[in-house]
C-alpha cells in the first residue's frame, strides 16, 4: 500500500467515523440524559442512576413536568409565571429591537449623513464592552430610579437592557443584507411617491425576510437565555423571575434532580424548536454575529 | 416618523436633497444612539465614577451626585487582596485553555463534516446544539452528570474502571502519578475548561465549516498531481488558508470567555479553584455587599482586556508590515 493509501485508510475512514461518531455523542448524549431524567422517579434515579432508559409510568401523565408547572399554593414549582414572565420578556424585546433596528440598518446603509462612521464603530465598540463591566453601574441606576421594585417595572428594566445588548449585532446583521439589495427598486418606489417609511415598509422589508428572520431569532434566543442581567435584576421578587433564573434558582433548594431536568428540558425546548424551523435563517446569523458569549 | 416625507420637494425648498436626507438618517438612528449613550456610554462613565466611591450596597439610596468622594481605596482593597494573584492566574489560564479548545475542536468537527456524508445534515444540527441550548439547561445536565453519587459519568468510571467517585466540580486538585511523577490535577479548573470546549466548539466549526466549503478544488487537484497525501495536502493546502479565520477566532473567544460569568457562577459558583475576575466581581457585590470594590475591579478586568487588545493588533500590524 502506498503512503497516500493508508493515510486514506486511517485519516479518511477509520478516524473520521470515529470523530463523526465522537462529536455526535458528545453533543446529542446530554440532551438524551436531560429529557429522560425528566421522566423518571428520582427514587429509581438513586437507586439505579445506570439505567438510562425512562420510566414509562412517568411518561403518561407526564408527572414531573405537571409537579413542575402547578401554581406553588398547590404544592407546585410555580413554573407557569416564569414561563409567562420569559415570553413576555423574549417576545417584546424582539419586536422593539426589531423595529428599531431595521430603521437603523436602512438609514446607515441607505442614506448619506454626517458621522456615520463614528455610529459604525460605537456599534463595534458596544460590542465589545463586557456585560460584567455595565452590569454594576446599571444596578445603581435601576435601583435610584426604583425599576427594582414592582414586575412590570423590573421586566421593563430588563427589556430595556436586553434592547441595548443586542442591538450591535442586530444592526450589523441587517446591514450586511441591505447593501445586497438593489437600489433601483427604492428609487421607482420614492418616485412613484412612497415616503422613506413606506419604501421600507413595502420594499425593503419583503425582499429582507431572511436577515430579518435570522436577527429577530438571535434576539429573541439572547433575551430567552439570558441570565446575568435576569440574576441582577429580579433575585429578590420571585413573581418577576425569568425561567432561566427560575430554574437556577431551584437547584439550591432541595428540589428533586427529575424536577431540575424537567425544568431544563422546558427552557430548551422552545429554543430547539425554533432552530429546527428556522435552521436555515439561524446558521447564516450564527456567524454573522455570534451569539455573544 | 409618518410626516417624513423625503420625497415631496415642496417641504425641502429650504434645505437641499442631502441635508434633507441627513435628517431623516438621524431621525432613524435617534432610538439606537439615544440607548446607547444612556444604556453603554454612560454607564461605563458612571462605572468609573463608582470605582472611586466608598460605597456599600445599603446606602445606595444615599447616593447622589453632590456627595461624590474621591478615593483610591477600593483598587488598593482589590488589587492588594490576599489571592488576587491566582484570581489572575486562573482567570488567565481559563481565557486561554477555554479560547484553544473551542477552536481545535471546531476545526476537527468542521474536517469531519467537510466531505458529505449520509446525514451530514443532521450531524451539522445536531452539533449546534451545546452552543444554542440555554446555559442554565446545560450547566444543569453538566452537574448533574458529573454529581458524585447518581451522576452517569462516575457511574460509568465505578463500573468500568472501578473509580472511587469523584465530585468534579467541587474538587480542587488530585494528586496524579505519571511516569512516576507526582503532580497535582487541578480538577474543577479541568471541567471547567471542559465545558468551555463542548459549549464553544460549535462556534468554531460553522466558521472553519463556512471557510474549507469556499476552498478552490483545483488546489487540491494540483496538490494530488504533485503527489501530496492526505496529511501532506492538510498542511501545506488546508492550513495555511485559516488563518484569517483562526485569527478572527481565538480574538472573539478570548474576549469573551475572559468576560465570562455564566458559565463559571452556574458551575462551581467559582469554588475549588475556578473563582475568576468576573465571578469575584459578583462576589464583592453580593457577597460583600461592597459597590465600590466591585466597580473598582471591573474596571480593572476592562483594563487588562483593553491592554492584552492593544497588544494583540500591535502585534498584528506589525506582523502585516
Amino acid at each position: 500500500m502506498t503512503r497516500e493509501s493508508w493515510e486514506m485508510l486511517i485519516f479518511g475512514r477509520i478516524l473520521r467515523w470515529i470523530g463523526i461518531v465522537f462529536f455526535f455523542v458528545i453533543c446529542a448524549f446530554p440532551l438524551y440524559y436531560m429529557i429522560m431524567l425528566s421522566f423518571k422517579d428520582v427514587q429509581v434515579l438513586l437507586t439505579n442512576p445506570a439505567n438510562l432508559l425512562p420510566d414509562l409510568s412517568t411518561v403518561w401523565p407526564p408527572k414531573t413536568y405537571l409537579d413542575v408547572l402547578k401554581p406553588v399554593s398547590q404544592g407546585g414549582q410555580g413554573f407557569m409565571v416564569f414561563i409567562k414572565n420569559s415570553f413576555l420578556v423574549a417576545v417584546v424585546t424582539t419586536a422593539i429591537t426589531m423595529v428599531v433596528c431595521i430603521l437603523a440598518a436602512y438609514a446607515s446603509t441607505r442614506l448619506k449623513f454626517r458621522g456615520k462612521g463614528a455610529v459604525n464603530w460605537g456599534l463595534i465598540l458596544v460590542y465589545m464592552v463586557p456585560a460584567i463591566v455595565l452590569a454594576i453601574p446599571l444596578f445603581v441606576m435601576y435601583s435610584q430610579l426604583g425599576m427594582r421594585t414592582t414586575v412590570p417595572k423590573r421586566l421593563t428594566a430588563l427589556i430595556i437592557v436586553y434592547l441595548s445588548s443586542t442591538l450591535p449585532v442586530a444592526i450589523y446583521m441587517l446591514r450586511g443584507y441591505f447593501t445586497t439589495i438593489p437600489v433601483d427598486m427604492e428609487e421607482a418606489a420614492m418616485i412613484d411617491g412612497c415616503s422613506r417609511l413606506q419604501t421600507i415598509w413595502k420594499i425593503v422589508l419583503p425582499l429582507s425576510v431572511p436577515a430579518i428572520a435570522a436577527a429577530g431569532l438571535y434576539v429573541f434566543m439572547i433575551a430567552w437565555n439570558e441570565y446575568l442581567y435576569a440574576l441582577l435584576f429580579l433575585l429578590d421578587n420571585p413573581k418577576s423571575w425569568t425561567l432561566s433564573l427560575g430554574v437556577n434558582q431551584l437547584d439550591s433548594q432541595e428540589v428533586p434532580r427529575t424536577m431540575l431536568m424537567a425544568g431544563s428540558v422546558i427552557i430548551t425546548l422552545p429554543v430547539v424548536v425554533l432552530f429546527i424551523v428556522f435552521e436555515r435563517y439561524l446558521v447564516g446569523g450564527l456567524t454573522a454575529g455570534g451569539v455573544k458569549g | 416618523m409618518t410626516t417624513s416625507t423625503g420625497s415631496q420637494p415642496v417641504k425641502g425648498r429650504s434645505r437641499t436633497l442631502a441635508q434633507q436626507e441627513q435628517r431623516q438618517a438621524y431621525r432613524l438612528l435617534a432610538i439606537p444612539i439615544l440607548i446607547l449613550i444612556i444604556l453603554i456610554l454612560f454607564p461605563f462613565v458612571w462605572n468609573i465614577v463608582l470605582s472611586f466611591q466608598e460605597l456599600r450596597l445599603i446606602d445606595l439610596g444615599d447616593l447622589s451626585l453632590r456627595n461624590l468622594t474621591f478615593t483610591l481605596d477600593n483598587y488598593a482593597k482589590v488589587l492588594g487582596a490576599r489571592g488576587f494573584g491566582e484570581l489572575l492566574r486562573t482567570t488567565v489560564i481559563y481565557a486561554v485553555f477555554g479560547t484553544i479548545l473551542p477552536i481545535v475542536l471546531g476545526l476537527i468537527a468542521a474536517l469531519l463534516a467537510r466531505e458529505p456524508f449520509r446525514g451530514r445534515q443532521l450531524f451539522r444540527g445536531v452539533l449546534l446544539f451545546p452552543y444554542i441550548a440555554p446555559i442554565v439547561a446545560v450547566t444543569l445536565v453538566w452537574k448533574t452528570m458529573l454529581n458524585a453519587q447518581f451522576g452517569i459519568i462516575n457511574v460509568w468510571l465505578q463500573n468500568i474502571f472501578g473509580m472511587q467517585p469523584i465530585s468534579f466540580l467541587s474538587t480542587r486538585s488530585l494528586p496524579i502519578e505519571f511516569l512516576g511523577l507526582e503532580f497535582k490535577w487541578p480538577v474543577a479548573l479541568t471541567m471547567v475548561i471542559l465545558f468551555q470546549g463542548w459549549r464553544y466548539f460549535p462556534f468554531a466549526f460553522l466558521f472553519y465549516l463556512a471557510r474549507l466549503q469556499a476552498l478552490p478544488e483545483d488546489l487540491y487537484e494540483a496538490g494530488k498531481i504533485d503527489g501530496a497525501t492526505l496529511t501532506q495536502r492538510f498542511f501545506r493546502i488546508t492550513l495555511p488558508q485559516l488563518g484569517a479565520v483562526t485569527a478572527a477566532l481565538v480574538l472573539l473567544r478570548f474576549i469573551w470567555t475572559f468576560n465570562k460569568f455564566d458559565d463559571i457562577f452556574l458551575l462551581t459558583g467559582g469554588a475549588a479553584g475556578t473563582n475568576v475576575i468576573t465571578v469575584q466581581i459578583y462576589n464583592y457585590l453580593f457577597g460583600l455587599s461592597n459597590v465600590g470594590a466591585a466597580s473598582a475591579l471591573s474596571i480593572v478586568l476592562a483594563g487588562i482586556l483593553a491592554v492584552l487588545l492593544f497588544v494583540y493588533f500591535r502585534w498584528f500590524y506589525i506582523e502585516e508590515g
